[in-house]
């Protein structure tokens, strides 16, 4: 067993690129489920316009990838209006099951054959970050930072604009929710009639969130894509939709630090428990008397299962994530 | 027997102007701040509510009552835009109501409170009362994150917000959650964060539900207080004890309809009254009097 490396991998995985992407992604999904109690399950359809905006753009538009910005945002306020207008209106679990379908829509369509030629089909669209490339000012052939955070000259720069965009949406999500607005927010998942009664356009404030929540999802699909080069559709499948769900609980909803830490938290245990089972099975196997019980190959999906236990776990002895609040909890008697 | 009422200077007034009406169903009243004609609503096969005529006096404390489904929970709704009429017209201060949703009748001067109370559970008291204020700048998103726009504004909420927590003596609650409010306290939570919206009409319903009785008699002084300030009252109540203390008229209805008006004393004798509670062959008995032993 290399403990050393384990270890290494695990604390260099808490700031890696999939916590930074997942933490935006559970920022904006944080502003629709957790302040305002919008159950949106397709934020993975949020995150696949944000990265299939800058590929399409670098790809086939020839210009600025900027313009992948205006482009993308265009996406998402179609998306949120599409899914939005018929939806908000009615109560929370309708919104989920129609947003679980539009996201598995998007993937689906943005994955035909027919429209391969805009979305690059099953494949993707690859390739396509050389622009963002060049912007960064480090060396590509050399390494940065120190053991165990040391990585490529391109990682690095991806790594620093990722977490700054955490750092600037975590600034911009912390103060709207302490002011009037986030007040509305938080009263909206409350008690929505509430809200009306006391003269607040509840489906206008519905629709803030999920536009909001759906920009910073965009990003996150961004930085994503950014760090590949490339966009596949299957990237965006259900899946990610709950990873980010949850990790956003695992730190705790309705909080920022919630949204950034949980993310970490969770990769760092993902990496923690996959390199764990790796090295323990290096030698082909774990067997008990002669009875085998993990192979190789089956690494993969036992860490999945560890990882669902581990969060039953918390769910069952600390409901309300890690920066949480349990009084908060504990008033849920309506 | 109810006690003899105290009458106030606006109680006086209120009477007054509601002396000379007949007490008969769907009765045009001096100065009505609130009126519905022909306002009907069908669920399915059953006609919750069909109101010929209603009119609400401008100033007043106005009982609504009437038996366990006889719509005016209903009634309630369809006034305030939280559900619409199949046919009909109302208007509050000779404005209709009719293309009106429910979140502008509060920014018109009419606002409700809930039969089951929707206090919200995981926000402060405070921040519940700051809620109900209206015309606020950093609720548009792009303010908010400039608070530069919206502190001055949020103070002055403040100040009023524990103003209003102070006359409902809920002042010392000001930080704890709203959840951990009794049922009387979400009451009180309620109705003042409600006024929050400076309200003219304000409609109760059920302001004494699961209300303990010694609450129940301050909430008797907070009804009378909102007259006190030049608003009007309409309220639904099954508690005819309540209704014959504080009320200035009362409005019954019965399987939908409007089937009697009044002052408390004369809706306490209308045998209509007592016929759609009790059924004709019953006792007299409803509002105090003659209780049989």
């Amino acid at each position: 067993m290399d403990w050393l490396k384990i270890l290494e991998n695990t604390v260099s995985s808490l700031v890696g690129i999939d916590a930074a992407y997942f933490a935006l992604a559970a920022l904006g999904l944080n502003i629709q489920f957790g302040y305002t109690g919008l159950l949106n399950f397709g934020q993975a359809a949020f995150m696949a316009c944000g990265a299939y905006g800058i590929g399409m753009t670098a790809q086939y538009f020839d210009v600025s990838m900027w313009y992948g910005i205006p482009i993308a945002l265009a996406f998402v306020v179609i998306l949120s209006l599409l899914v939005g207008i018929p939806t908000l209106r009615l109560r929370a679990d309708y919104l989920a099951i129609v947003t679980i379908a539009t996201a598995e829509i998007v993937r689906l369509f943005v994955r035909s054959v027919r429209f391969k030629r805009f979305f690059g089909g099953s494949d993707g669209i690859n390739s396509f970050s050389t622009q963002f490339r060049d912007l960064s000012p480090f060396d590509p052939s050399k390494q940065y930072g120190v053991r165990p955070f040391q990585y490529s000259g391109y990682t690095f720069w991806t790594l620093i604009v990722a977490w700054c965009l955490v750092g600037v949406f975590g600034v911009v999500v912390f103060y709207l929710m302490r002011s009037p607005w986030g007040r509305v927010l938080k009263a909206i998942r409350e008690d929505e009639d509430a809200v009306r009664s006391l003269g607040k356009n509840v489906y206008s404030y519905k629709m803030q969130a999920l536009v909001m929540g759906g920009v910073i999802g965009m990003f996150s699909g961004m930085v994503f894509a950014l760090d590949r080069g490339s966009v596949q559709p299957d990237n965006y499948s259900r899946d990610v939709t709950f990873y980010v769900l949850t990790a956003l609980v695992l730190g705790g909803v309705a909080k920022v630090s919630g949204s950034i830490v949980g993310p970490m938290i969770f990769w760092g245990l993902y990496v923690f428990s996959d390199n764990t089972l790796r090295e323990l099975t290096r030698d082909g196997g774990i067997s008990v008397f002669g009875v085998g019980l993990l192979q190789k190959s089956q690494v993969g999906p036992v860490n999945y299962m560890l990882i669902g236990i581990g969060l039953m776990l918390l769910m069952t002895f600390r409901p309300q994530g890690i920066f949480g609040n349990r009084k908060e909890m504990a008033l849920d008697g309506r | 027997m109810v006690a003899d009422r105290v009458y106030t200077e606006t109680a006086q007034r209120a009477r007054a102007a509601l002396a000379g009406v007949q007490p008969a169903p769907g009765v045009a009243k001096p100065d009505p701040i609130l009126l519905a004609d022909k306002v009907k609503k069908n669920f399915g096969g059953v006609t919750a509510v069909d109101v010929d005529h209603v009119e609400v006096q401008r100033g007043s404390i106005t009982a609504l009552i009437g038996p366990n489904g006889a719509g005016k929970t209903t009634l309630f709704n369809l006034l305030t835009g939280f559900d619409t009429p199949d046919t009909g017209e109302w208007r509050f201060d000779g404005r209709s109501l009719a293309k009106v949703v429910a979140h502008k009748t509060a920014s018109m001067g009419m606002v409700r409170t809930f039969q089951l109370t929707k206090s919200l559970t995981k926000m402060s008291v405070i921040e519940n009362m700051k809620l109900g204020a209206t015309q606020q700048v950093g609720e548009r998103w792009w303010n908010g994150l400039f608070p530069f726009r919206w502190k001055a504004q949020e103070k002055l909420i403040e100040q009023r917000a524990d103003q209003l927590l102070q006359r409902f003596k809920l002042d010392h609650m000001r930080n704890e959650y709203a959840g951990t409010l009794s049922g009387g306290q979400r009451k009180l939570l309620e109705m003042s964060r409600a006024l929050m919206t400076n309200p003219r009409l304000v409609m109760l319903d059920e302001p004494m539900a699961g209300v303990n009785p010694a609450l129940k008699q301050s909430l008797n002084e907070h009804i009378r207080g909102l007259r006190d300030d030049g608003m009007t009252v309409l309220f639904v109540e099954h508690d005819m004890d309540m209704v014959h203390d504080v009320s200035d008229w009362v409005i019954v209805m019965a399987e939908g309809r409007i089937i009697a008006e009044g002052t408390p004393e004369a809706i306490a004798a209308n045998p209509a009254v007592i016929e759609a509670y009790l059924g004709a062959h019953q006792g007299k008995s409803l509002l105090g009097e003659e209780t049989p032993s």
